[in-house]
C-alpha cells in the first residue's frame, strides 16, 4: 500500500538527498584562508590583474609582431599606431615599445622573483637559528641585523653593483641579500615561540638534532608569515631593481627593464610621452596588485591582527 | 637622561666602525676600479697612480691611514675628478643636500600629522578616504616616476614651476622636489597618526574631558595629541634617513647640486674614493640624525630611557 499517501516516495527523496550529502567535513586553516582571501574582492582581483601580467609578459612576446631588438627605419619616434603594428608606438632606436615593455616586464619579475627567494632563505635560516639557538648566538645574530638595519641600505646595493659590474645574476643577489632583514627578524620571533611547544619538545626528546628540528619542525610552520612577507618583499625588489635601472646601475641595454625603459623614457617625455606612460602603467599596477595580495594574504591568514 | 644619551652614543659608536671598515674593505677589494679605462694603461703609468693614491701598500695600514685621516676630516682624493678632495666636494654638496633634505622633513612631518588627525576625527568620510588615496600613491609610486611625472605635469604641460635645476635662491624650484621627497613620509606619518589617534580617542582620560564640556578643538590640542604623537616620533629617525638617501634620487632627477649627485656620478665612474667617502659620511650623517631624534624620543617620553 506504500503509493497511497506518497509517504514513501517523499521518504526516498529524503534519503536520497540525505546519501548525496557529505559527511560534515572540518576546514582545513589553508581553507578558511581560502575563503577569506576570496571573499576581498581587491585582492581577488589584483590576484587575476598580477596573473595576466606574468602571462603576458611570458607569453605575449610570441604573439607581437614585432622583435623588441629589431629597428623599423620606417617608424621611428612614432606614436601608438595600429595599422602597422607598434600597438604602443616606438622608441628614437625604432623599435617596438610594446616588444620592449613586455622584455621589460619579464626582467623586472625575474629579477623580482629571484631576489625574493634569496631573500627567503637566507632570512628563514638566519632567522630560525638565531632563535632557535637563543642566547648569546641570538644576541650577537640579532645585533649584526640591528647594524644592518641602521646603515642606509641603498648606498650598500649601489657599492655592490658597482663591484659586480653590472651583471644581472649578481644584480638579484645582491638585492636579495640585502632584502632579507625583516625576514630574519620577523622569522626568529615566531621561532622564539614555537620553540618552547610541546612538539619541538617531543621531537627533541625523540633525539633529533638541532638542524633537523629546525628544517622539519619548525620552518614549516612557518609558512603563513613567511609567505605574507615574501609577497610584501616582491614590490619593494621590484621599486630597488627599477631605481637602480633608473640611475643606469642595473639592467643595461640590450636587455631592458621596467626601470630602464621608464628611466629612458622620462628625459624625452615632453615630445614622445608614450615611452614613459606606458611602462609607468606597467610598474604602478604590478606594484599595487601584489601590495593589494600581500594585504590581503595578511588579512587571510593571521585574522587575530585585524 | 645623561646615562641614556651616554649609552646610545656608545652603541653608535660600533656601527660607524663596521660601517666604515665594511665599506672601505669591499671597496678596495673589489676587483676593477677607477683606472680600467677603455684602453689599458702602460703598466708604469699604472704603478705611478697606485703609488700616487698609496694603493700599492698593504691594505692593513691603508684602513688604518684612511681611518686615521678620516677622524681628521680628510676623506682623501676623488680618483677620477682631479684635482679635488672628498671632503672639497662633500663640503660643496652637503648645505643644500641638508637643506633639501630638512625642507623636505619638516614639511612632510607637518602634513603627515595634520593629515592624519583630520582623517582621525573624521574616520570612514570623504577625508579619509582622500587621505587613503594619497598614501597609497605616496607609498606605491616609486621617487624617481612620481619625479618624472610630476616635472611632466607642471613643469612642461602646465608650466606653473620649474622643471628642475637650481640657480640658487629661487625658492619655486624647490617645489617639486620637495613634494617628490616628502609624499612617501607624509603618507607613512599620517598613516601611523591616524592610527594611534583614533586609538587615543577612544580611550578613558578622553572620554573624561569631552564629558566635562571642554569642546573638541581643546580636547585635540590639549590632551589628544601628545600621546597619539608618540608613535610618530619612533618613525622620525628612520624616517629621516629615508629622507635623506631618497635626496639622492631627487637630486639627480632634477639636477640639483647636492652630494647625490656627485654620488651617483661616482658610482658610475667607478670612483671609489669617492663612493667611499660619500658613503662613509651619509652613515656619519645618519646616524647622528637618528642619535638626535632618539634623544628627543627619550625626553618626550621617559619610559624609554629605563628600557
Amino acid at each position: 500500500m506504500a503509493g497511497i499517501t506518497g509517504k514513501d516516495r517523499t521518504l526516498t527523496a529524503y534519503a536520497d538527498t540525505l546519501e548525496r550529502l557529505d559527511a560534515p567535513k572540518g576546514r582545513s586553516l589553508t581553507q578558511d584562508a581560502m575563503r577569506r582571501l576570496i571573499a576581498n574582492r581587491a585582492a581577488l582581483i589584483s590576484i587575476f590583474l598580477v596573473t595576466a601580467i606574468v602571462l603576458i609578459a611570458f607569453v605575449g612576446s610570441y604573439f607581437v609582431p614585432w622583435d623588441g631588438t629589431k629597428v623599423d627605419w620606417g617608424a621611428i619616434r612614432k606614436p601608438p599606431n595600429f595599422e602597422s603594428g607598434h600597438y604602443l608606438g616606438t622608441d628614437q632606436n625604432g623599435r617596438d615599445l610594446l616588444a620592449r615593455l613586455l622584455q621589460g616586464t619579464q626582467m623586472s619579475l625575474i629579477v623580482a622573483g629571484v631576489a625574493t627567494v634569496v631573500s627567503v632563505v637566507v632570512g628563514v635560516v638566519y632567522g630560525a637559528i638565531s632563535g632557535y639557538f637563543g642566547g648569546r648566538v641570538d644576541a650577537l645574530m640579532m645585533r649584526f641585523v640591528d647594524i644592518m638595519y641602521a646603515l642606509p641600505y641603498i648606498l650598500f646595493v649601489i657599492i655592490l653593483v658597482v663591484i659586480f659590474g653590472r651583471s644581472p645574476v649578481l644584480l638579484f643577489v645582491g638585492i636579495g641579500l640585502l632584502e632579507w632583514l625583516t625576514m630574519a627578524r620577523i622569522v626568529r620571533g615566531q621561532t622564539l615561540s614555537f620553540k618552547e611547544k610541546e612538539f619541538v619538545e617531543a621531537a627533541r626528546a625523540g633525539g633529533a638534532k638541532p638542524f633537523t628540528i629546525i628544517m622539519r619542525h619548525i620552518v614549516p610552520n612557518l609558512t603563513g608569515p613567511v609567505v605574507i612577507y615574501a609577497t610584501l618583499t616582491v614590490p619593494e625588489i621590484i621599486i630597488v631593481e627599477s631605481f637602480l635601472s633608473y640611475l643606469g646601475l642595473g639592467v643595461q641595454e640590450p636587455l631592458t627593464s621596467l626601470g630602464t625603459l621608464i628611466s629612458n623614457g622620462a628625459p624625452v617625455a615632453e615630445v614622445l610621452p608614450w615611452l614613459l606612460v606606458a611602462p609607468a602603467i606597467v610598474l604602478v599596477t604590478l606594484l599595487l596588485c601584489l601590495s593589494y595580495i600581500g594585504d590581503g594574504l595578511r588579512d587571510a591568514l593571521d585574522p587575530k591582527d585585524r | 637622561m645623561f646615562n641614556y644619551a651616554t649609552r646610545r652614543v656608545l652603541s653608535a659608536l660600533p656601527i660607524a666602525i663596521i660601517a666604515v671598515t665594511v665599506c672601505f674593505f669591499i671597496l678596495r677589494l673589489a676587483p676593477g676600479g677607477p683606472f680600467d679605462g677603455e684602453r689599458a694603461l702602460p703598466p708604469l703609468v699604472l704603478q705611478n697612480l697606485r703609488a700616487h693614491y698609496n694603493l700599492d701598500q698593504p691594505i692593513w695600514i691603508q684602513y688604518f691611514n684612511y681611518v686615521w685621516r678620516m677622524i681628521q676630516g680628510d676623506f682623501g682624493p676623488s680618483m677620477v675628478m682631479e684635482g679635488f678632495e672628498v671632503s672639497e666636494l662633500l663640503a660643496i654638496g652637503l648645505p643644500f643636500t641638508l637643506m633639501l633634505g630638512m625642507t623636505a622633513f619638516i614639511v612632510a612631518t607637518i602634513i603627515g600629522v595634520i593629515a592624519g588627525i583630520i582623517a582621525a576625527v573624521n574616520q570612514n568620510k570623504w577625508p579619509d578616504y582622500v587621505l587613503v588615496l594619497a598614501v597609497m600613491l605616496g607609498v606605491i609610486v616609486p621617487n624617481f616616476l612620481m619625479g618624472a611625472l610630476l616635472q611632466l605635469l607642471f613643469g612642461v604641460y602646465l608650466r606653473w614651476l620649474p622643471a628642475g635645476g637650481w640657480s640658487g635662491g629661487n625658492w619655486l624650484q624647490l617645489v617639486l622636489p620637495v613634494t617628490v621627497l616628502a609624499w612617501p613620509h607624509a603618507a607613512r606619518i599620517s598613516r601611523l597618526m591616524r592610527g594611534s589617534m583614533i586609538e587615543t580617542l577612544g580611550s578613558n582620560f578622553i572620554r573624561t574631558a569631552m564629558s566635562k564640556g571642554i569642546g573638541e578643538r581643546l580636547m585635540l590640542t590639549r590632551h589628544a595629541l601628545k600621546p597619539a604623537l608618540i608613535p610618530v616620533v619612533s618613525y622620525l629617525g628612520p624616517g629621516l634617513s629615508y629622507l635623506l638617501t631618497g635626496s639622492l634620487v631627487v637630486e639627480s632627477i632634477f639636477g640639483l647640486p647636492g652630494i647625490g649627485k656627485y654620488f651617483i656620478q661616482a658610482a658610475l665612474n667607478r670612483d671609489y674614493g669617492l663612493v667611499l667617502g660619500t658613503t662613509v659620511f651619509y652613515v656619519m650623517l645618519i646616524l647622528v640624525l637618528n642619535l638626535l631624534v632618539d634623544l628627543v624620543y627619550a625626553w618626550l617620553d621617559p619610559r624609554v630611557r629605563f628600557r
